[in-house]
């Protein structure tokens, strides 16, 4: 019966995201275990792409209902965007390639001190 | 070019940056420029989302998305900059959740906007997955923040007849999901909402706050779902590909997150329903104590990106021949700017200088060598302890287990870094024939095999990273 009303436009969508599970599982095969957490945050920042689905949805709203939950939906996608990619970019400043190994830096004190 | 074509091209830009950012955030070196590649994918997505005429054509609604828009990114920003650095677990709990809401709301209007009698019944499905997993996600992810900021016991919250009500809870969605198949009753799909929001809260309850970040990580996962059942719905290649993306990577995700933490997944999210159970049955067995371990590339990284590192040498480095392939990694570490010293133990090895002599032998610069009592001050400021083959000599029982038979002896306070690693042949005990408390510590990885063989494969994790 479901098999029966599927189109040829949905199968091309399930084609979708049947190879995109795939590439999903294989682009983060290998990640050390102190990436775990930036990691989880910067992919949930970029299921925050619900935003586009919230806009458009609100966009061709009616009534009540449609325009109150759609614009609740709008601003809860918007903090998953903004929120996700914010955090995510500032767990990851920890990271930053240190500037130069600590002999030069001490160098360079005495330098300026000198 | 169409319109529509250049949206389709628009969108596949964003896609391209979205699998570019997942892969870039699995290396140390790349992921922030991951993270920026990323952000510039959703906003090209966004920004062109406002050029479709279902986006602008009617004023009024137009004027609601802008709203809307800057009304979550005045919370959301100053939200996620000020938040402390010791909070952010819980600011991705709550900022998953509300993507799952929000994906939980697309599928939820966009049913009601349908034309009632004609809806097939794949559209149907689709509608419930996406309110279904978005509801479980939203009021899990609050539950996850509520546990991680405080706000109540992070301890697992049981009841009694927990099993039997989640199991008539999860019986009572299934029967009203067929129903709702049935009938395609706005009313019905409501109640599936309000159940599901439900089903997320005792999903949650049960489990632990330590274990409440691997939980993130899979209710990550099914926000990624919901989201790609929206896509479904509104017939978006976009986001069904981004919401794939990470519902597949947060699947894997979470199963590394819980190998990492030496539990499996079904341990971890069950396992407090097994407590129930067996109340009363006191502490599990020495034996299947959980234990973490890690691969070298894991702890290469983790060596790489630390600040201050003390070797710990034993028994194991001396028979492994291993000093030479120590100083290599020392030497590869000072390198990066790490500071690295060895914490010597008086009867390290098997005889008391056993390691001195050893490491002199290596040329290890003398002022990396820090006797016992010189080191152990510098322990709490310590990134990492790497334990190269000692046991006996960091064993915490020696300070607090006042019968066991190494009462008493002074030990290298391995246990006061923030992380230890164990290079170790096996859970076997040491010399002293006890066991080690600081083996199944939290802070602890292990890494099993030769010292030599592992010490070379961190060298070149760490040269990697």
């Amino acid at each position: 019966m479901i098999v029966a009303s599927v189109g040829p436009g949905l199968l091309s969508l399930i084609t979708v995201f049947v190879l995109a599970a795939f590439v999903g599982y294989e682009v983060v095969s290998k990640v050390p275990s102190i990436l775990h957490t930036p990691l989880m945050s910067g992919s949930n920042a970029i299921h925050g792409i619900i935003l586009v689905g919230t806009m458009l949805v609100l966009g061709e709203a009616h009534g009540a209902a449609q325009l109150t939950l759609g614009f609740l939906a709008v601003v809860l996608a918007t903090l998953n965007v903004v929120g996700g990619f914010v955090v995510t970019d500032r767990m990851l400043e920890m990271f930053k390639a240190r500037p130069t190994p600590r002999r030069e830096a001490e160098e360079d004190k005495g330098g300026s001190a000198a | 070019m169409s319109r529509a074509t250049a949206t389709d091209l628009v969108y596949l830009i964003a896609i391209v940056g979205f699998i570019l950012a997942l892969k870039g955030l699995s290396s140390p070196k790349r992921a922030r420029l991951g993270n920026l590649v990323g952000a510039a994918g959703m906003l090209v997505a966004v920004a062109w989302t406002f050029s479709r005429p279902e986006v602008y054509g009617t004023t009024r609604n137009l004027i609601l998305i802008v709203v809307a828009v800057v009304v979550g990114t005045i919370i959301g920003v100053p939200a996620a900059r000020m938040v402390k650095m010791t909070a952010m677990p819980q600011m991705v709990a709550i900022f998953n959740g509300v993507g799952g809401g929000a994906a939980a709301l697309v599928s939820l209007t966009e049913f009601i906007a349908l034309p009632s009698k004609s809806i097939a019944i794949y559209k149907i499905c689709e509608v419930l997955f996406g309110v279904l997993v978005g509801a479980v996600s939203f009021s899990g992810s609050a539950i996850a923040f509520a546990k991680l900021q405080e706000l109540m016991t992070g301890r697992p919250v049981t009841y009694p007849a927990q099993q039997p009500l989640n199991a008539a809870l999860g019986l009572g969605i299934l029967a009203l999901l067929v129903a709702s198949v049935a009938t395609a009753s706005t009313p019905l799909v409501v109640v599936v909402l309000a159940l599901s929001l439900v089903l997320g809260v005792a999903f949650v309850l049960p489990i632990g706050g330590a274990d409440v970040p691997v939980l993130i990580s899979l209710l990550n996962s099914f926000t990624g779902l919901a989201v790609a059942a929206s896509g479904f719905t509104l017939n978006s290649t976009l986001l069904i590909v981004a919401g794939t993306l990470v519902g597949a990577s947060g699947i894997l995700l979470t199963r590394m997150m819980s190998q990492a933490m030496g539990r499996s997944l079904p341990n971890i999210l069950f396992s407090a329903f097994g407590s129930v159970i067996t109340a009363g049955g006191g502490e599990a067995g020495e034996e299947g104590r959980p234990v973490r371990s890690g691969t070298a590339d894991d702890i290469g990284v983790l060596l790489a990106y630390a600040r201050k590192v003390a070797i710990v040498p034993g028994y194991g480095l001396a028979v492994a021949q291993a000093q030479h392939t120590a100083r290599e990694l020392a030497d590869a570490l000072a390198e990066r700017g790490v500071e690295v010293y060895y914490a010597i133990h008086p009867v390290a090895g098997r005889m008391p200088g056993h390691m001195n002599v050893l490491l002199a032998e290596a040329n290890v610069p003398y002022d990396q060598l820090k006797e016992m009592d010189e080191a152990n001050p510098e322990m709490s400021t310590t990134d990492v302890a790497l334990v190269v083959g000692a046991n006996d000599t960091v064993n915490p029982a020696a300070n607090n287990t006042p019968g066991s038979p190494i009462y008493g002896m002074p030990i290298v306070h391995a246990d006061q870094a923030e992380n230890i690693i164990f290079l170790k042949r096996s859970m076997r005990p040491g010399f002293a024939g006890i066991d080690n408390e600081l083996l199944y510590d939290p802070k602890t990885t292990m890494l099993f095999g030769d010292a030599k063989d592992s010490l070379t494969k961190l060298v070149a994790a760490v040269k990697a990273a």
